[in-house]
């Protein structure tokens, strides 16, 4: 039911002490995104550095979570290690219902515990566990050990980080639940500011519905329109790694660091490629009948002797794209084993896999040599990338370590920034064109998520400033709409305005029901003024040269037009960042 | 159930339309990993005994034999004295933070909320 306030927990890890807080707001702030940007401006200190322990790390649910299908996602936010100013990183596993059912509507964690520690929370649970035990463990042994040490098997998320996240890096991410991450801009490395090695949260609540017929009558169609229809088929038949030989088709697949757009290596990565030959079952978000979430596997000869061990591995369009055509590997078995490497060190994998491709063409150029990386790589071979993966997550040298704050920064420091494959933070798999290398430049962000400017490259719209940016903003708005509820940006097209605001009314959210796009615009505006408060200039956002170079099904980039779209994005955003008195 | 992707919509279907909550936990049929989610999944649920021990161990027959197999529960006469939770040799019935107990009663409802087809409802003679 949707109450007019937030249910708040703030955890101090330097004190050890908790608050429920009771915040108003919830027809403004929504949940979500809303809360998120709104609880980073109330706790947040931008005269600080990110790893300031006064720094918060947030996790909100929305007022949809669990009620509905495919509500299913958390936000959490927190001072990006990359760029040191507000960001948002989305994901979900077991996450969302579990705070739904911890009875808590946000999670704001502040503080640094002296030694490493596991917050462990439950609706009548609040406790900090030593875990000097579980420090260098991989993100996938330190999961497997908490799921013996804690009970509450299958209605609890388990969210931790790898050696990326301890070490503080830019790419470090929070595994959650073994094959979901909060992926992009570092929220590991936040994690690993604070000493903290995994927050596990017990759903150990239930919560009221509304009583009469209409709340399950809505649930029941809401479900058939989500799974009846061939609308979903696409995620959960071969998933987003059909992606991958669309794109190819296309010419927009990065391959071996945006140096091609396609290539005949396709043949054995293909989205067909993976489900035929490594797809070993499908697994689902806890809350949603759709189930994307597509686990391949890949097995090891050991010994001679026949001796074999075999990795389970989550696969998706975008880290097949970052550890497959990004490095130049064209077997399904290799892409995955990467991956398992990248999962264990708790890398973010697109921001993993696009900074070693870099530092392959680097040492390819000789901007940089095997004596700072203390490594051979060549697009191709496996070998190198597997040591590599840990190298950077490690970050073992000096090389290493100024690379684990991002490409761009390691391209400010030895040269190669042309040829860095940053729009704004590590590429998303998609070379469609101007709009989107806009987009992912400038979006709150900097993901393929936060519009869907693939897409519109990909339309037969004409090269019009105008007409891109006023997409741009309004599905930036739309989806601001989504992610404060929180849904799955794969239900987008059965959540439409009118069906979210049966969703609010049924459940007593009338306020917020009627407030609807008001609010959409609002938070659209919030967010922005959050990245602002921590310095963002959008007008200094570069795309680098690498972007013009390449050529896709359409040419090469048209730099005039996409300067105009830059610049106008850019001016919306500082005017959306404007505080109101 | 080895078609089961853990998406809990059917422990949800059970709370919502059988027990009137939102809950993954209060209800007929519980999802778990079976040793971490590289595992797959189980689901803890009524194996529909006849006799059925959680019958015989309610003391004020809030639980009762189904003809058939399984139980019928009439919440009213429940004490939650937990002893049908203990009784019950496959873990099968929850009890909440209250000792409230949730138990299946082979009503079906959440069979057309899984998506993979891993529930069935089927008649059987009483």
């Amino acid at each position: 039911m949707i109450s007019q306030t937030f249910r708040i927990l703030e955890v101090d890890l330097s004190s050890g002490r908790s608050t429920i807080r009771s915040i108003p707001g919830v027809a403004t702030y929504i949940g979500g995104s809303g809360l998120a940007a709104k609880l980073h401006l109330d706790y947040a200190r931008p005269e600080l550095a990110w790893d300031d322990p006064a720094q918060p790390l947030i996790f909100t649910i929305g007022p949809l979570t669990g009620y509905f299908p495919l509500m299913s996602k958390t936000v959490c936010a927190f001072t990006s290690p990359l760029h040191g100013q507000y960001a948002e990183s989305h994901a979900g596993g077991r996450s969302a219902l579990a705070l739904r059912f911890a009875g808590l509507d946000a999670l704001v964690i502040i503080g640094r515990s002296e030694r490493p520690t596991v917050l462990h929370l439950g609706a009548n649970i609040i406790e900090l566990m030593d875990a000097g035990y579980l420090w260098g463990k991989d993100a996938l042994a330190t999961g497997k050990l908490l799921r013996s040490i804690l009970k509450g098997s299958g209605h609890r998320t388990i969210m931790r980080i790898g050696a990326a996240g301890e070490n503080k890096s830019a790419m470090a991410c929070i595994n959650v639940d073994t094959y979901r991450h909060f992926g992009r801009l570092g929220g590991g490395g936040v994690m690993g500011a604070k000493h903290l090695k995994a927050i596990v949260v017990e759903g150990n609540n239930s919560l009221e519905q509304p009583e009469g017929k209409e709340y399950p009558a809505l649930y029941k169609d809401i479900c058939r329109r989500l799974t009846d229809t061939d609308m979903m088929r696409k995620y959960h038949n071969l998933g987003t790694a059909s992606n991958l030989e669309a794109l190819n088709e296309l010419k927009a697949l990065p391959w071996r660091n945006l140096q091609a757009t396609s290539d005949p290596g396709i043949e054995g990565i293909t989205g067909e490629r993976f489900a035929d030959d490594t797809l070993l079952r499908n697994a689902a978000c806890a809350g949603c009948p759709v189930g994307c979430i597509h686990i391949g596997f890949v097995r090891e000869k050991f010994h001679r002797d026949n001796r074999y061990i075999y990795r389970q591995v989550g696969y998706d369009y975008e880290p097949i794209f970052a550890t497959g055509s990004m490095l130049g590997l064209t077997q399904a078995p290799e892409v995955l084993t990467v991956m398992d490497e990248v999962e264990k060190a708790g890398l973010d994998v697109m921001s993993g896999g696009v900074a070693l491709a870099w530092a392959t063409e680097a040492l390819e150029k000789g901007v940089v040599t095997t004596e700072q990386t203390g490594i051979d790589l060549r697009f191709g071979d496996v070998q190198g990338y597997l040591k590599a993966v840990h190298l950077l997550a490690g970050a073992e040298n000096e090389f290493w370590k100024i690379l684990a704050m991002g490409t761009m920064a390691a391209a400010n420091h030895y040269g190669g920034a042309d040829f860095a494959c940053v729009l704004g933070q590590e590429m998303a798999g998609y070379a469609t064109g101007e709009v989107f290398y806009v987009a992912q430049s400038l979006g709150l962000r900097h993901s393929h998520l936060d519009t869907g400017a693939y897409s519109y490259d990909q339309s037969s719209a004409p090269k019009d400033v105008d007409k891109a940016l006023a997409f741009l903003l309004e599905d930036e708005r739309d989806r601001v709409i989504l992610t404060s509820m929180v849904a799955c940006l794969f239900a987008r097209k059965v959540y439409d305005p009118e069906t979210l605001r049966q969703c609010l009314t049924v459940l007593g959210g009338t306020d917020l029901a009627e407030n609807l796009e008001e609010a959409g615009t609002f938070l659209q505006k919030l967010r922005w003024q959050a990245r602002a408060a921590g310095g963002f200039d959008p007008m200094a956002v570069k795309i680098p040269k690498r972007f013009m170079e390449v050529s896709t099904w359409k040419g090469q980039a048209d730099p005039e037009y996409m300067e105009s779209l830059r610049l106008a994005y850019a001016r919306a955003i500082v005017e959306m960042s404007r505080r109101e008195e | 159930m080895d078609r089961c992707i853990g998406c809990h919509s059917c422990s949800l279907a059970c709370a919502r339309v059988v027990h009137k909550c939102l809950s993954w936990e209060n209800a007929g049929i519980r999802i778990l990993s079976s040793g971490g989610l590289s595992t797959g999944f189980l689901a803890k649920v009524c194996l529909a005994c006849n006799p059925a021990p959680c019958a015989a161990a309610c003391p004020t027959g809030s639980l009762k034999q189904r003809k058939g197999g399984g139980v019928s529960q009439l919440k009213k006469l429940c004490i939650q004295c937990g002893k049908c939770v203990a009784a019950c040799p496959v873990d099968a019935i929850a009890q909440d933070r209250q000792n409230r107990p949730y138990v299946c009663i082979q009503c079906g409802n959440c069979v057309e909320f899984c998506p993979h087809d891993c529930l069935e409802m089927v008649e059987v003679e009483a």
